[in-house]
């Protein structure tokens, strides 16, 4: 048996190892990688070292537009600190409220898969539809939102023309697609095995311990992803915004990706915009790696933890 | 326990109705008539349905163009999805090669790359290709495959015995037999979810389209709708009317492949 195994391997190995065919498969993905990808990165950050304007010339400045943007570009800042706004109230939000549906899906009541299907409904539709469904629900004089609140006695404001509120009112309808996070969530608490509760649940241990002790340290893999994923699309934030607010009132919402696609498209800057797309690149990437190596002290992973036991 | 059942009833149903309101209160405001929109208190059933509003608002603008073009791209995006993403999956599923794992790694780490990096560059080769102003741009990318979706299906693959690749190739199988006659049969369930969240991104893109296209003949339905919201702000029947019409496919489309998006979903994080 053993031989028999040590004579098959080579073989496999030889066959699945026969010269150029696997990179004919992947060809398609090098070639993207090459021209959709790689190219576009090494173009941008040529750009960004130029005065590049649509048409006219086009000069090479170094980091001139870096300096600028962060000595000379007051807007700059305040679409920055709007996006980091946004994040505080988009990122806490998504995750705590989609790791509570995703708690209530799992209790199994009757019916939980009509529930699911409605909670994922709106991650469905994107873009503009979702944009012309709260546009109207947001209304100051026929909106929906206003007429409820109406009830509980509170005069509803101008939720899209309000500095304070345009911004709360993006976040609500950004949050109404969570759908997905909901998703990882419920498969994350159904891969929780049954015994760890009902043991506790034998030591006499009470039910806020339990999410405490096991919900919570099970779902951290799931919680780091949803954090990572959640951050990374708060700065992307763009299509709802521009299409709610266009970034107004008086740039309450002009978020940091509005202020670069205007840039971009609108004020012709290409080579200003390519220098803030890849200071957006470099804050997501420095975040991202800054939550992963805080995540070390409070991720949980059930993999790790049994092979530490058996190193033990 | 009865008390929390109850309780957990009473929130299920609030959500629900939280979450799909929206969607009924759009559907209900397309069937009223002007006067009922400005009503208040707000109408919540119209006196009679007013079907007709939804061809009204559909010829107020070359609608059908835009269907048309939305059509175009999703349907060739879609298959180029599809053949791209299954051919790369299964070459780095089943071969072994020298790189084949920095590349993975470099495939995945591909996702981190904001869009918005790449939306400049992009514009700019494009627009060197001579591509603004058409579908191209929209299409051809999606013919060399996405990192997500090849990560799926590569996953998909991986779960599948090598001994079924074996007895293919004893029989004498060549490397694309074995994809095409075996892995892609295989693959369908898998396939049902690239190629429904593909159709849903590209159905709903927005900004992509704003960007490569400017010409109203070239527009797909979402930049239509756009277009509509700002030239009709009042019109707001109508508005809602186009964005009925603009939800149904993707609603359509995700009842039949619901099971493969929860199985999914709900599946693969035991396998981890």
């Amino acid at each position: 048996m053993a031989t028999a195994t040590a004579t098959r391997r080579p073989s496999r190995r030889k066959a699945r190892g026969a010269g150029i065919t696997p990179w004919l498969f992947i060809s398609p993905w090098i070639l993207g990688f090459l021209f959709f990808t790689l190219g576009p990165l090494v173009f941008s950050f040529v750009m960004s070292l130029h005065d590049w304007p649509v048409v006219g010339t086009r000069t090479f400045i170094g980091f001139e537009n870096y300096t600028t943007m962060v000595q000379d570009d007051p807007q700059f800042w305040k679409s920055l600190w709007i996006t980091v706004k946004f994040g505080a109230l988009f990122v806490p939000l998504n995750i705590v409220l989609s790791f509570l549906l995703a708690v209530l899906l799992n209790l199994n009541l009757r019916g939980t898969a009509i529930y699911r299907t409605a909670f994922y409904l709106p991650s469905v539709i994107s873009g503009v539809a979702l944009v012309t469904i709260w546009a109207w629900i947001y209304s100051k004089e026929y909106g929906l939102l206003n007429y409820l609140l109406s009830f509980a006695g509170i005069d509803g404001p101008n939720w899209l023309g309000d500095r304070t509120w345009a911004i709360v009112a993006i976040t609500v309808a950004s949050l109404w697609g969570l759908g997905g996070s909901m998703l990882i969530f419920l498969a994350g608490l159904q891969s929780i095995p049954k015994e760890l509760y009902e043991a506790a649940r034998v030591s006499g241990v009470p039910p806020w311990a339990q999410i405490t002790f096991i919900t919570l340290p099970m779902l951290s893999p799931m919680i780091l992803f949803t954090l990572i994923t959640s951050i990374i699309s708060a700065f992307q934030q763009l299509t709802i915004a521009l299409l709610l607010t266009d970034g107004g009132p008086v740039n309450s919402t002009y978020f940091f990706a509005m202020y670069i696609y205007k840039t971009a498209f609108r004020f012709h800057d290409m080579g200003y915009a390519a220098a803030m797309s890849w200071v957006m690149f470099l804050i997501i990437l420095a975040l991202s790696m800054l939550v992963m190596r805080w995540s070390a002290a409070w991720v949980y992973y059930e993999g790790q933890a049994r092979k530490d036991d058996a190193d033990a | 326990m009865p008390m929390r059942r109850t309780l957990g009833y009473g929130a299920l149903i609030f959500l629900t109705a939280l979450f799909v309101a929206p969607f009924l209160w759009t559907l209900i405001t397309a069937l009223k008539s002007e006067a009922e929109l400005y009503a208040y208190p707000p109408v919540f059933w119209p006196e009679r349905l007013r079907w007709e509003n939804f061809s009204n608002a559909w010829t107020a603008l070359p609608f059908t163009t835009f269907l048309k073009n939305s059509m175009i791209v999703v349907v060739l995006s879609t298959l180029g999805q599809l053949a791209s993403s299954s051919l790369v999956a299964y070459g780095f599923a089943r071969f072994q090669f020298p790189g084949r794992d920095p590349l993975f790694i470099l495939l995945l780490a591909t996702m981190m790359i904001p869009w918005d990096v790449k939306m400049i560059p992009l514009y700019m080769e494009f627009n060197y290709l001579g591509w603004i102003n058409t579908l191209k741009p929209l299409i051809v990318p999606a013919w060399f495959g996405e990192a997500f979706f090849i990560f799926l299906l590569r996953q998909y693959i991986m779960t599948i015995p090598m001994e079924i690749d074996e007895a293919a190739r004893m029989d004498g199988a060549n490397a694309w037999q074995i994809y095409w006659r075996i892995h892609l049969p295989l693959m369908a369930p898998a396939l049902v979810l690239v190629g429904t969240f593909h159709f849903m991104n590209a159905w709903n893109d927005y900004l992509g389209p704003l960007i490569y296209l400017n010409d109203q003949t070239t527009y797909t339905l979402p930049l239509g709708l756009a277009l509509f919201k700002g030239l009709h702000e009042v019109d707001y029947i109508s508005i809602a009317a186009i964005t009925v019409i603009l939800c149904l496919p993707p609603l359509a489309l995700f009842f039949y492949a619901q099971r493969y998006i929860m199985d999914n979903a709900l599946g693969s994080s035991v396998k981890g």
